[in-house]
C-alpha cells in the first residue's frame, strides 16, 4: 500500500516526530516502498494460524510481590534535562 | 600479544607469562593507533580498563581468578554501563550516562574481565552496514571502503582488526551473524531468552538477543558462559540454569545430519560467495557429516513479516526517549508537544524515525489485523518450516550473508536493498533459534561467512560443530593487513 505525504504527516504527529517540510516527500517515498515490501504479506493464506508472540511460545513468569530495587530517585533526576524539587519539569500544560 | 586467543590469554595470565595490565595497555595501545581508520570505537574508557586490569593482576596474584580474570573486551554500546555514556550509536542518548549496568555488564564485571570500551553501532541497532550510526560509519579492516556490516558493526570490526580479543553484540534480525560475516569472525546469537535483556537498551523485544564475538568458536564459548543465565529483572529471559557452552567442543562430528535448505542458495546469491561456503559443507562432509537438502518454503516471508514486527515493537520501545527525563532535549520548547515533537525528531535518525512511522502505521486503527497481526501468523509458519526440518535434521547450515562486504554508500539511500541483507539471518531471530556465523573463505580479499542455525538451546552442540571446522581449516586466523 503506498502512503500520501499527508498521512505521513498524520503518522508523524501520533509518534510524535517533527519532519521539515523539505523532507517530507522522501520520507514518503522511502516509507512507501517499505510498505511495499511487507505487503507481500498480504498474498498468504494464514487463515486458521495462530499469531506467534513468543518465539519459544513461554507465558509471562510471576513472582513474589517482594521489594527488590532500592530508591533511586536521585541517580535517574542526575541525568534529566531539567528538574526542580524532586520534580521532573516540562513546559506549563494547564493554564 | 594480540594474535593471542582468549583461551591462550587466560592461561598465559595464570602462568604469569604477562600480567592483565600488559595485555590492556597492549589493547589500548593498538585502539589508539589504528581506530583512527576504523571508528570501531564510541568510547574508549582507558582509565577504568587499567584500574580493572590491576585489580585483576592482583586477584591472579592471590589465586582467586574468575573465569575471564584480566581479559580486555569492548562492548557494544547497547549495553548500559553504569556512569560510562552509552549512546546506542544515537544522538537522543549522547549524553546518557547510565546509573545502572547491564545484566551482561554485571556477568562481564563478575569474571573478572576489563572493558577496553564501548563500540560503534547502527543507531538504536537499525541497520545492516552501520552507517546509521550518529558517531559516523565504521569502516571494514579488510577494505576501509567497504562497511563491517550491521548493527554491531564496531564490535566486528574492533575484532577483525585485533583491536579487542572479543566483544559483546546483540541480534535482532541478523546483526551479530552478518558482521561477524563481512568482517571473518565468530559471531553468536543464542536462543532467544538465553541473554538477559536487562539494561540492554531494546529495539524488538521479542526478537533482540544478546551474543558474544571473537575469532574462534571456542572463544565465543567462553564469552557466553559469562553472558547467559536467568534473570529475574527480564521476564523474556528463559529459566534454564547456567551452561558450560565449552564441554562439547571436542566431540566428533560423525553421523551429524545438517540440513541445507534450498531457499538459501537460490537467486541473489553471489556465485563466489557460494562456491566458498559449498567447500565448507564439503569439508563437514569430510569430518563425519551427511548433507541432507531440506526446504524452508516461507523463508521468502521473513524479511516482509520482520518489518512489520520489528517496527511495531520499536515504536512502542521508543516512545520511553520523550526528552523529559533523560536524553536529547530540544532548545526553548513553545509547549509539551513541542518538547516531544522536536526533540524527537533532532534526536532520532533518518533509519529510526522511518522505522517509529512504520509501526506507527502498521499498529494504527484498522490496520492492525492487515499488517501485525497477519506478520505475526506468518512468523508462526516460518517456525513450523524449522520444527519441520528439525524431525530430520541436526543443524541447518547456509550463507550468512548474499555478498561479502559492500561498498560505503552502497546502500544507504534506498532501505529496501539495506533491509534484504538480512534476507538469510532474520528467520533465525522470528524463530528465535540460535545461529552463527564463521570465516569460511574469502572473495576478492574480502571474507565469506557461513552460518549455523540451531535447534533450541543446542548453542553447545553448534559451538561444537564450529570449534571442529576451525580445527580443520585455517580462515578464522586470517588476519587483515592493517592489523598484522
Amino acid at each position: 500500500m503506498s502512503v500520501d505525504s499527508s498521512e505521513v504527516t498524520k503518522l508523524a504527529e501520533l509518534a510524535r516526530i517533527a519532519i521539515s517540510d523539505e523532507t517530507l516527500q522522501d520520507v514518503t517515498e522511502r516509507l512507501g516502498n517499505v510498505l511495499e515490501l511487507v505487503d507481500q504479506l498480504q498474498l498468504v493464506d494464514t487463515a486458521g494460524i495462530a499469531p506467534l508472540a513468543h518465539p519459544l511460545d513461554e507465558v509471562q513468569r510471576l513472582r513474589a510481590d517482594d521489594v527488590t530495587e532500592q530508591n533511586q530517585r536521585e541517580a535517574f533526576q542526575n541525568i534529566a534535562p531539567q528538574v526542580e524539587d524532586g520534580l521532573y519539569l516540562v513546559p506549563k500544560v494547564i493554564d | 600479544m594480540h594474535q593471542l586467543t582468549i583461551a591462550d590469554m587466560v592461561s598465559g595470565l595464570r602462568n604469569r607469562e604477562f600480567s592483565s595490565v600488559e595485555l590492556t595497555q597492549h589493547f589500548l595501545k593498538r585502539i589508539q593507533a589504528l581506530d583512527p581508520q576504523l571508528n570501531s570505537f564510541i568510547t574508549v574508557t582507558e582509565e577504568a580498563a587499567l584500574a580493572a586490569a590491576q585489580a585483576a593482576d592482583t586477584r591472579i596474584a592471590a589465586g582467586d581468578a574468575p573465569a575471564l580474570c584480566g581479559i580486555p573486551v569492548a562492548h557494544k554500546d547497547i549495553f548500559c554501563t553504569e556512569g560510562v555514556r552509552t549512546s546506542c550509536g544515537s544522538k537522543m542518548l549522547d549524553n546518557f550516562a547510565p546509573p545502572y549496568n547491564a545484566k551482561v555488564i554485571d556477568g562481564f564485571n563478575a569474571a573478572g574481565s576489563v572493558m577496553l570500551g564501548k563500540t560503534n553501532m547502527d543507531e538504536f541497532a537499525m541497520g545492516s552496514s552501520n552507517e546509521s550510526s550518529f558517531y559516523g560509519p565504521t569502516k571494514n579492516p579488510w577494505d576501509t571502503n567497504c562497511v563491517p556490516g550491521g548493527s554491531s558493526g564496531g564490535s566486528a570490526a574492533a575484532v577483525a582488526a585485533l583491536l579487542a580479543p572479543g566483544a559483546t553484540a546483540t541480534d535482532t534480525g541478523g546483526s551479530i551473524r552478518q558482521p561477524a560475516s563481512l568482517c571473518g569472525i565468530t559471531g553468536i546469537k543464542p536462543t532467544y531468552g538465553r541473554v538477559s535483556r536487562w539494561g540492554m537498551i531494546a529495539f524488538a523485544s521479542s526478537l533482540d538477543q544478546g551474543g558474544a564475538m571473537a575469532r574462534t568458536a571456542e572463544d565465543a564459548a567462553l564469552l557466553l558462559n559469562v553472558m547467559a543465565g536467568p534473570d529475574g529483572r527480564d521476564s523474556t529471559c528463559l529459566d534454564k540454569p547456567a551452561e558450560d557452552f565449552t564441554r562439547n567442543l571436542h566431540e566428533s562430528l560423525r553421523g551429524l545430519r545438517i540440513g541445507i535448505p534450498k531457499e538459501y542458495f537460490s537467486e541473489g546469491l553471489d556465485p563466489q560467495t557460494e562456491a566458498c561456503v559449498r567447500a565448507a559443507l564439503a569439508e563437514y562432509e569430510k569430518l563425519g557429516a551427511t548433507l541432507v537438502e531440506i526446504s524452508l518454503p516461507h523463508t521468502h516471508l521473513a524479511v516482509p513479516a520482520y518489518y512489520v514486527i520489528a517496527p511495531s515493537e520499536a515504536s512502542a520501545n521508543l516512545s520511553r526517549f520523550d526528552g523529559v527525563r533523560y536524553g536529547h532535549r530540544c532548545e526553548n520548547p513553545a509547549d509539551l508537544r513541542d518538547l516531544y515533537m522536536r526533540s524527537r525528531g533532532e534526536g532520532f535518525g533518518e533509519e529510526v524515525q522511518r522505522r517509529i512511522l512504520v509501526g506507527t502505521y502498521a499498529l494504527s486503527a484498522g490496520y492492525y489485523d492487515a499488517y501485525y497481526n497477519k506478520a505475526q501468523q506468518v512468523r508462526r509458519l516460518i517456525k513450523n518450516d524449522f520444527v519441520e526440518a528439525y524431525k530430520n535434521v541436526d543443524v541447518i547450515m547456509g550463507p550468512t550473508a548474499t555478498s561479502p562486504a559492500f561498498a560505503l554508500g552502497a546502500k544507504s539511500k534506498d532501505p529496501v536493498a539495506m533491509y534484504l541483507e538480512d534476507i538469510y539471518t532474520i528467520s533465525a531471530n522470528l524463530a528465535g533459534l540460535p545461529g552463527m556465523s564463521l570465516p569460511c573463505g574469502m572473495v576478492d580479499g574480502k571474507p565469506v561467512g557461513l552460518q549455523i542455525i540451531g535447534n533450541y538451546l543446542d548453542e553447545a552442540r553448534m559451538l561444537n560443530i564450529a570449534h571442529q571446522f576451525q580445527q580443520h581449516t585455517d580462515w578464522h586466523t586470517a588476519v587483515p593487513g592493517m592489523a598484522a
